[in-house]
């Protein structure tokens, strides 16, 4: 037998932590090569860490809901080769285990110490950011001893199993929503707080202008329903008319690099590639993935990569690369029936387009009334690097370029 | 390398210094011809002379008085109290006198006097000659007052304390006198006054005390490291003016405190201890400061039973230690 490590492993380029969103082992299970092992979450992927050994997780160190650094140890794997010295060291830890659980015994009934933090605990938990409802004591009434924390912080690796197993435990109740005097908390967690820091820097750093216009979109809709059902039983997929638009932005965003672009305080880059982010939801999370090289591809190409993504984004599976390197994003909010809304710049880019709902409505066209299709595209900007002006011929643009669409045109 | 008790340590220390300086020398009741009641002065008689080991009447305001007069005439007096009990009609002369010359005189006067005074319970000695002084005379500035807790630590001690240029009070522990026994190097040396000592290194709790309940600690700690307690334990050594650095070194070392005493609780030195570390810990602190000390009760009872329920023991250490280290 010999002990292995098992390591947060890295997960993109930018990445250097990552959360264990849940463990799909437990200690004592036996894992093949590549199985994977427990779920993670960065900043900007969902991933599955994967076995690198066969054999027995032999011990869990992260917890649910912690922070783990790349390449940090989460937990040990007894793999089925021999190794004297790593049989020593199992059984050291062994005996740390008996005795660690005689003293357990004898407290663990009695967890009136437990919320009961002493100066010195207050001190390392606030200089090393350590949450303290995530640790269980091994002192006097389940209180959190300083060596406990010291233990935590010096070795990690070494921390004894009655500790984390109770840890497990404290964490996965932490993730029920309490319920205190009617009120319902929620621990925010994971992707929950990625979008929470991410858009408050974009909202406190970013002065935000908002602007819409409003298209006739007729001929489009008259087009894509034509043509949707063929396309879908020719392609298997959607032909969407989010795709229409993003099309659009592209073009737009080629004649227009001011918005293709971000701020660096002495400088503003005008970015060569236009990659566009696009803003994928499932119930609790929010991905955005980025369709790269959008001004090379036609409506079909983005309508397929736009159903690939999402697919990827529905079932966690989508790679750190799928999010990197987006210039301008394109936020899809007529989806959920929206017809004005104010988007939060995609940090650091320089503005988000918000392509509301196709509504019919009457206009006048001619000094006469028509029942036409019409889309409002609100565009919120960075106002460091735009303005009013630029941004006005920019959604102009591409009003003229969705409108342009009719029934003639020959886009997929 | 000789092995040494307690007691003998003293008396060498006392040999070797009066070897060294013609001006030191010893007054005290029954220390000539007898040796002392505990043999502390033994052979010294013989070797010195009547000169200079001098018998006293059993007037202790008187041994402490003359010893003044000589010492602040140049002279090095070791005045022995025979008992620590038996010190209080010297209080007047220690604190008022010896303790305030050299302020009083604006420098003009000072008062190299050593009053060695045998402490402590343990021996069946009841009310007169089982007393803790130490707190009594541990707030006069410009007294010092040591109380070591090992053989090595006697003798380095006495020969820093009759070296001092002002007053130092010498509490030795007269059940340590023959039960502690080191082996001592032969060479002369001094343990500096006003330093604490680290008499054994530990991560789980601190235990800070002096004078024989070192001793005891000490054992303490050896049985608690069977029971995986790491103890550290600080050897105040001087207990005025204590060491507050090695106090708050050793306080911050492990953030759990135990301060033993054979002193009754209220009043101690170790109180003092404690307020330091209040002072200057407060962010390092794991659980609050413990204290284990004598009852407040009048004496030290005479009744062998009573005696030992009085005392700090290696049990009553490890028991405190114990609970704080499960704290």
């Amino acid at each position: 037998m010999a002990k292995e490590k098992i390591l947060m492993p890295k997960l993109g380029e930018s990445v250097t932590e990552g959360t264990i969103t849940s463990w799909l082992v437990k200690e004592g299970d036996h894992v093949q090569k590549y199985d994977p092992l427990a779920e993670v979450m960065t900043d900007k992927v969902n991933a599955e860490i994967p076995a690198s050994f066969t054999g027995t997780i032999s011990e869990i160190t992260a917890q649910e809901g912690e922070v783990i650094a790349v390449h940090e140890l989460i937990g040990y794997i007894e793999t089925e080769e021999n190794d004297d010295e790593v049989v020593e060291t199992v059984e050291n830890n062994e005996q740390q285990l008996e005795k660690n659980s005689e003293v357990d015994v004898a407290d663990s009934t009695d967890h009136s110490m437990k919320n009961r933090y002493s100066p010195a605990v207050l001190k390392l938990a606030s200089e090393h950011n350590i949450d303290l409802t995530t640790i269980s004591g091994s002192g006097l009434g389940g209180r959190i001893t300083r060596k406990d924390i010291r233990t935590l912080i010096e070795q990690p690796d070494k921390q004894n199993k009655a500790i984390s197993s109770e840890n497990q435990a404290a964490s996965s109740a932490m993730k029920q929503p309490k319920v205190k005097n009617g009120h319902i908390e929620i621990p925010v967690t994971g992707v929950r707080k990625a979008i929470a820091a991410n858009v408050t820097k974009s909202k406190q750093e970013i002065p935000h202008a908002w602007m819409t216009v409003e298209a006739d979109v007729t001929g489009l809709v008259t087009y894509r329903n034509n043509i949707k059902d063929t396309f879908r039983e020719r392609e298997g997929y959607s032909l969407t008319y989010f795709a229409f638009f993003i099309h659009a932005v592209a073009k737009a965003l080629r004649e227009f690099p001011e918005i293709n672009s971000t701020w660096q305080h002495d400088k503003i880059i005008h970015h060569q590639d236009i990659h566009i982010s696009i803003a994928v939801a499932n119930e609790n999370e929010l991905f955005v993935p980025v369709i790269k090289h959008v001004d090379d591809k036609s409506v079909q190409g983005i309508a397929k990569e736009i159903t690939q993504l999402a697919y990827k984004a529905r079932n966690n599976q989508l790679l750190p690369e799928d999010m990197e390197g987006g210039t301008f994003t394109v936020n899809n909010t007529g989806t959920f029936g929206s017809i004005a809304s104010m988007g939060i710049i995609n940090h650091p880019q320089a503005a988000i387009l918000q392509v509301e709902s196709i509504v019919k409505r009457p206009v006048i066209i001619n000094d006469m009334f028509a029942a036409r299709d019409i889309v409002n595209l609100s565009l919120s900007l960075d106002h460091r690097i735009l303005d009013g002006l630029i941004c006005g011929r920019f959604l102009a643009r591409i009003k003229e370029l969705v409108e342009s669409i009719d029934e003639t045109a020959s886009l997929v | 390398m000789t092995e040494l008790s307690y007691i003998e340590a003293i008396k060498t220390a006392m040999y070797e210094e009066m070897e060294r300086d013609e001006d030191v020398f010893i007054i005290g009741e029954d220390v000539g011809a007898k040796g002392g009641v505990f043999r502390a002065t033994e052979g010294l008689y013989d070797t010195f002379g009547s000169d200079r080991v001098i018998d006293a009447p059993l007037a202790e305001s008187g041994i402490v008085g003359v010893g003044i007069g000589a010492a602040m005439y140049g002279m090095r007096p070791i005045a022995e109290i025979q008992f620590a009990d038996f010190i209080l009609p010297a209080v007047n002369q220690i604190v008022s006198e010896a303790a305030k010359i050299r302020y009083r005189s604006n420098n003009d006067w000072n008062c190299p006097i050593t009053i060695r005074a045998p402490y402590g319970g343990g021996v069946n000695g009841a009310l007169y000659h089982s007393q803790s002084l130490e707190a009594m005379f541990s707030n006069q500035p410009g007294l010092k007052v040591v109380i070591p807790s090992t053989p090595y630590d006697a003798k380095g001690l006495l020969k820093a304390a009759i070296r001092d240029n002002d007053p130092v009070l010498y509490f030795e522990h007269k059940r340590a006198y023959r039960l502690l026994k080191e082996t001592l190097p032969e060479e002369d040396y001094v343990v500096p006054i006003g330093k604490a000592d680290v008499k054994r290194t530990g991560e789980d709790i601190t235990i800070i005390t002096y004078g024989l309940c070192v001793h005891h600690s000490l054992q303490a700690a050896e049985s608690l490291a069977e029971e995986n307690i790491d103890v550290h334990v600080l050897d105040l050594r001087t207990v005025y003016p204590l060491d507050q650095e090695a106090i708050i070194e050793a306080a911050n070392k492990t953030g759990k405190v135990l301060l033993v005493t054979e002193d009754n609780k209220e009043g101690s030195v170790i109180g003092e201890v404690a307020a330091i570390i209040a002072e200057h810990c407060l962010f390092e602190l794991d659980a609050p400061v413990k204290r284990l000390a004598a009852p407040d009760a009048p004496s030290m009872p005479y009744a062998h039973v009573l005696e030992k329920e009085f005392l700090i023991t290696k049990e009553k250490i490890e028991h405190e230690a114990r609970q704080l280290a499960h704290f």
